[in-house]
């Protein structure tokens, strides 16, 4: 798979010219006050909505979807894993919806393999938040089995209304070749060109 | 005329959200040590502003202002409380 990309910095990124976003993983801003929360207010992140709201796909791994749900572009919250402990570890996941942009190459129910490694990613959001969003097929990813951060009801991965903006915790890039451990991550990239493509 | 007020900004968690770190404190920490008297502890960051304004509660309300701006707290996990420190 060939994918015209380019690394930039955000303090570079100005324009919106691109057909789709990703925001890596990380720890932007040493996580200082809220994960995500100072990379949020970045004018980089103004770009990413303008994408988003082109409806260009915009996905945001790990950091990058802390950041996400700090620029309000995905609802809830990310707290400190209920273990307190930093959790880094392959995890099988349930994929709950192959409607958005990262996953409409994966068979709905199917189950996939990536890594995770993170700190805070124990999403939450109030009982009725949590029924409206899997009501409206919102919940992207759930981890299948254990669940070793104390997500609500395994919520690893969601997306906007639209489908379009995905934030999730599995790290997909670190699940694109053999010789890292797996390759089931490739279908998020394969899904993004697919969904760019339409 | 303007003065200086120090104001506490303190960031938790809504009591629906569990607090593991503070869970932890009780348990690993304080029962051990046989201070059974703690019936529950809940964590939160602080932030001590010191803030120019007119007066105290000139002072309060541009805090609070500013917080909702600046999301320096989660509305959908965290409370806040701002007071002045005396």
């Amino acid at each position: 798979m060939h994918i015209d990309a380019e690394l930039i910095w955000h303090n570079d990124f100005t324009s919106p010219t691109f057909d789709a976003a990703i925001i890596p993983g990380g720890f932007s801003f040493g996580d200082h006050l809220r994960a995500g929360i100072i990379a949020a207010a970045s004018p980089a992140t103004e770009i990413v909505r303008k994408l988003a709201d082109d409806g260009k796909p915009v996905l945001g791994i790990c950091n990058g979807f802390q950041i996400l749900i700090e620029a309000g572009l995905l609802p809830g919250a990310l707290l400190r894993n209920s273990s307190l402990k930093f959790v880094c570890k392959w995890m099988n996941l349930q994929i709950k919806n192959n409607d958005s942009a990262f996953t409409c190459k994966f068979e709905r129910a199917s189950t996939a393999r990536m890594p995770i490694a993170h700190n805070e990613g124990r999403f939450f959001a109030e009982e009725e938040v949590l029924n409206r969003l899997e009501a409206e097929g919102k919940v992207v990813m759930t981890y299948a089995g254990e669940n070793p951060t104390g997500t609500s009801r395994g919520i690893t991965a969601i997306s906007n209304k639209d489908g379009n903006v995905v934030g999730m915790m599995p790290h997909p890039e670190r699940a694109s070749d053999s010789s890292l451990g797996g390759t089931d991550g490739l279908k998020v990239f394969e899904s993004m060109v697919e969904w760019a493509r339409c | 005329m303007n003065q200086t007020f120090p104001i506490e900004i303190i960031i938790s968690n809504k009591p629906q959200a569990r607090d593991p770190e503070g869970e932890t404190i009780a348990r690993d920490l304080m029962h051990k040590a046989g201070y059974d008297c703690v019936k529950d502890v809940r964590t939160g960051k602080l932030l001590l502003a010191k803030i120019e304004a007119r007066d105290e509660e000139e002072a309060k309300s541009k805090v609070l202002a500013m917080c909702n701006d600046l999301r320096l707290y989660n509305p959908i996990a965290h409370t806040i409380t701002i007071r002045a420190r005396n």
